[in-house]
């Protein structure tokens, strides 16, 4: 048996951790891309548009992240595509993020009062318009605090992915306590690198916060 | 010439509930029409039908010579270029200081070019006298100030006709009288103007015609003077507080 010195540990859970970082980068930017895109077509779509926006949303919050991995990692080898771990957490993942990030931007949106839209449109802008110079900007005030609190969550499901297979953080940890027999030492380092990612985006959204109710009052 | 504003037959309903029903009304040129009535009588989605914020079932409305009002969105844009419109609860842009609240859509629709917006909302901040608040964002106003900015926005566009929708209800009463000297100054200068409001004493001053609407109906029209003095029916001398 192999020696692992307390650094080997840290050592292969930062390597480790470098993948759930690029996990929750591209659950987030193209959660928030897609999420971005789904809310326009709320926007546009009329009801049946928000309808089915709506219903992929309900789809998303009501069913554990869990599921939805195992359903991207088997649903698409079952389709015939070529499919790995890495591909099928991004998709799942982004797919759950999307849906959480549209359902807190359209609330947002709701949240700038409609004399504000009348304003825009009687100064005959294009909804385009509208949106851009008028609603997004003070929108996206609102939006920022809930948004980057959401990423802690997206970083803490990345954990999730582990079951698949895909070695991040968490599935690493799994491995070297394998090999060490040592959970409580190895977990509890897990737990911290986990803690050393959200707990300055929790900081960072509640100074966010506290600003945008300061520039209100 | 064409009247500003024609409207035919114009019904809309929220719902089950008729609120408009049936409504012929030209406006000509110039003219300075103040619509009074309860609420609920129809007057705000009347004025509201004009630029295309509300939809209505039936009728026609034709706003300055050629522009229809529908639902197409591109054909609503060019209505709107006609048509200013000032609301009760200003709706400035909060984001953006007064200066720019008043350049946006010169600069997005006319495609104006930044010195010369900027030159033009130094002007009719001068206009409304606000020559000093380019600079000032909307909450750092008081709301007749808010309002008179409201208002040079709207001139921005330069519009044929300006809808004014209750545009001093939302002010505390010693800031009324700065907002009704603007808007009894572009009266004088000739713009067409249809205005719903509260302010009897301003109404009777600075309009030609009134338009007493009830129930979703114009129910009385005429000169504003003799309407003010000698009102044919019951419920305009009720409204006016003549009969108790």
């Amino acid at each position: 048996m192999i020696d692992f010195t307390v650094w080997d540990i840290v050592r292969n859970l930062l390597d480790a951790a470098q993948w759930t970082i690029a996990l929750s980068i591209v659950a987030f930017l193209g959660g928030g891309t897609v999420g971005f895109a789904l809310l326009i077509g709320r926007l546009v779509g009329g009801r049946s548009g928000a309808a089915l926006i709506g219903g992929y949303v309900q789809l998303f919050q009501g069913t554990p992240l869990l599921m939805q991995l195992f359903l991207a990692y088997f649903g698409l080898a079952m389709f015939g595509i070529d499919t790995s771990a890495w591909l099928a957490a991004a998709l799942a993942l982004t797919l759950y993020t999307s849906a959480f990030l549209t359902e807190i931007w359209r609330g947002c949106i709701a949240a700038v009062p409609r004399g504000q839209w009348e304003a825009a449109q009687s100064l005959a802008l294009s909804f385009s318009e509208q949106l851009r110079y008028v609603i997004l900007p003070q929108a996206i005030e609102v939006a920022t605090p809930p948004t980057v609190g959401f990423l802690v969550q997206v970083i803490k499901g990345t954990a999730l992915a582990s079951v698949i297979g895909f070695i991040e953080l968490t599935k690493a940890g799994t491995m070297i306590t394998n090999a060490t027999y040592q959970p409580f030492l190895v977990y509890g380092f897990v737990a911290l690198f986990y803690f050393a990612m959200c707990f300055p985006l929790s900081v960072c959204a509640r100074i966010l916060e506290r600003k945008l109710h300061a520039a209100r009052h | 010439m064409p009247p500003a504003i024609e409207i035919t037959a114009l019904r809309k309903s929220f719902g089950d509930h008729e609120v408009l029903k049936g409504i012929d009304l030209a406006v000509q040129k110039g003219e300075v029409i103040a619509i009074v009535g309860k609420s609920g009588s129809g007057k705000s989605t009347l004025l509201r039908c004009i630029n295309g914020l509300e939809s209505f079932q039936s009728g026609r409305i034709v706003v300055d010579g050629d522009q229809t009002v529908e639902s197409d969105p591109t054909a609503l844009r060019n209505l709107r270029q006609h048509v200013g419109m000032i609301f009760q609860s200003f709706n400035l842009f909060p984001h953006l200081t007064a200066g720019r609240n008043i350049m946006l859509a010169p600069r997005l629709v006319k495609k104006k070019g930044p010195e010369l917006a900027a030159e033009q909302a130094h002007a009719l901040l001068t206009r409304v006298g606000l020559a000093d608040k380019f600079d000032a964002m909307p909450h750092q106003l008081s709301g007749g100030q808010q309002q008179r900015v409201a208002i040079a926005r709207a001139l921005a566009m330069e519009p044929a006709i300006l809808l004014c929708d209750e545009i001093t209800s939302a002010l505390d009463p010693e800031l009324v009288g700065e907002v009704l000297r603007v808007v009894e100054s572009l009266a004088v200068d000739g713009m067409t103007l249809l205005m719903v409001t509260h302010e009897m004493a301003f109404a009777r001053r600075v309009s030609n015609r009134l338009i007493f609407m009830h129930q979703g109906r114009v129910h009385e029209s005429g000169p504003s003077e003799e309407l003010f003095t000698s009102p044919k029916t019951v419920e305009l001398r009720q409204f006016l507080g003549m009969v108790n």
